[in-house]
């Protein structure tokens, strides 16, 4: 993909050109297109969750690369970030833990 | 307007508004683990399935995604120094936004209509918390955007004021991606 550097106050930073946020854009627009039609889907039913996930991950990881700049940026950004999202998905696994949702006791 | 580099080698700002999504990550987390737990424990419905409404939802999902786009597009004009460009793209993340909102308040005035409110079970308690946080959000991000493009109406967003931008869009866009995850562990894994 094409890349264009660009000056800010204070230093240097590449980030993507237009016609790669265009094409981010449509890609997020198809992925968003596809899990509605899984939901509508009865025989992928069975694997809806784990299909979803994949998706929403795949829409999540190209806004933060692309549009929030983090495959442009210093890395220290993405282990800030980074570090965000495992507390917060060790604090939902956790609480479900706790409450039953997943594991040993789950939909009792 | 210069900002001074961190140790890093980012501009504090920059640092500030990813420390601040970092906490944001981790209240959002919390508040979706606080959905994901009581989910299926209504002991009264209205239930998910019985009431969300997942094509109004999916084109709000879409419009929020393409505000995305418009943000990002503002950035790199206000970075390359196209002002008209920059107000055309402010003012499509304001007018995206507002209809993301307009979208959620027609929502919640349905729900409401269908019986469900914070106090009627579970799900109503947990799904308007999370949903009206993000809500919050969205409409704080909204008058940011129109901060923006009434310094850019005065002529006094020009490259200079770059930081600026990405910080506002940095936010702009974790809105966009908590937004993400909300509809799929919310509307579409009922």
């Amino acid at each position: 993909m094409a890349e264009q550097s660009t000056h800010e106050a204070g230093g240097a930073q590449a980030h993507a050109s237009k016609a790669t946020y265009w094409l981010i854009a449509l890609i997020l627009g198809i992925l968003t297109m596809l899990e509605v039609a899984v939901f509508y889907v009865p025989l992928l039913h069975s694997v809806i969750v784990p299909f979803l996930l994949v998706l929403s991950a795949a829409k999540f990881a190209l806004v933060a690369m692309f549009f929030m700049h983090l495959k442009f940026d210093k890395p220290v950004l993405t282990t800030v970030f980074a570090g965000g999202i495992v507390v917060a998905t060790v604090i939902i696994l956790a609480m479900m833990l706790l409450f039953g949702a997943i594991g040993p006791g789950a939909g009792m | 307007m210069e900002s001074h580099a961190t140790t890093f080698g980012v501009h504090n700002r920059k640092m500030a508004m990813w420390v601040f999504i970092a906490s944001e990550c981790m209240f959002f987390g919390s508040l979706i683990a606080t959905y994901l737990s009581y989910e299926g424990k209504s002991l009264a419905g209205p239930t998910p399935r019985e009431i969300l409404n997942i094509p109004l939802t999916s084109v709000s999902t879409f419009v929020l995604l393409m505000s995305s786009l418009s943000m990002v597009l503002a950035l790199d004009a206000v970075q390359s120094g196209n002002r008209r460009q920059a107000r055309i793209w402010l003012g499509g993340v304001i007018v995206l936004g507002g209809l993301f909102l307009g979208g959620q308040v027609f929502e919640f005035n349905h729900f409401y209509h269908e019986g469900l409110t914070l106090q009627q079970n579970l799900f109503g308690a947990t799904f308007f918390v999370l949903t009206g946080f993000h809500g919050a959000h969205v409409t704080v991000g909204v008058i940011w955007m129109i901060t923006l493009l009434v310094m850019s109406l005065r002529g006094k967003l020009g490259p200079d004021r770059g930081l600026d931008v990405e910080v506002a869009g940095l936010y702009w866009h974790f809105v966009d991606v908590v937004w993400i995850v909300i509809f799929t562990v919310v509307y579409l894994i009922q």
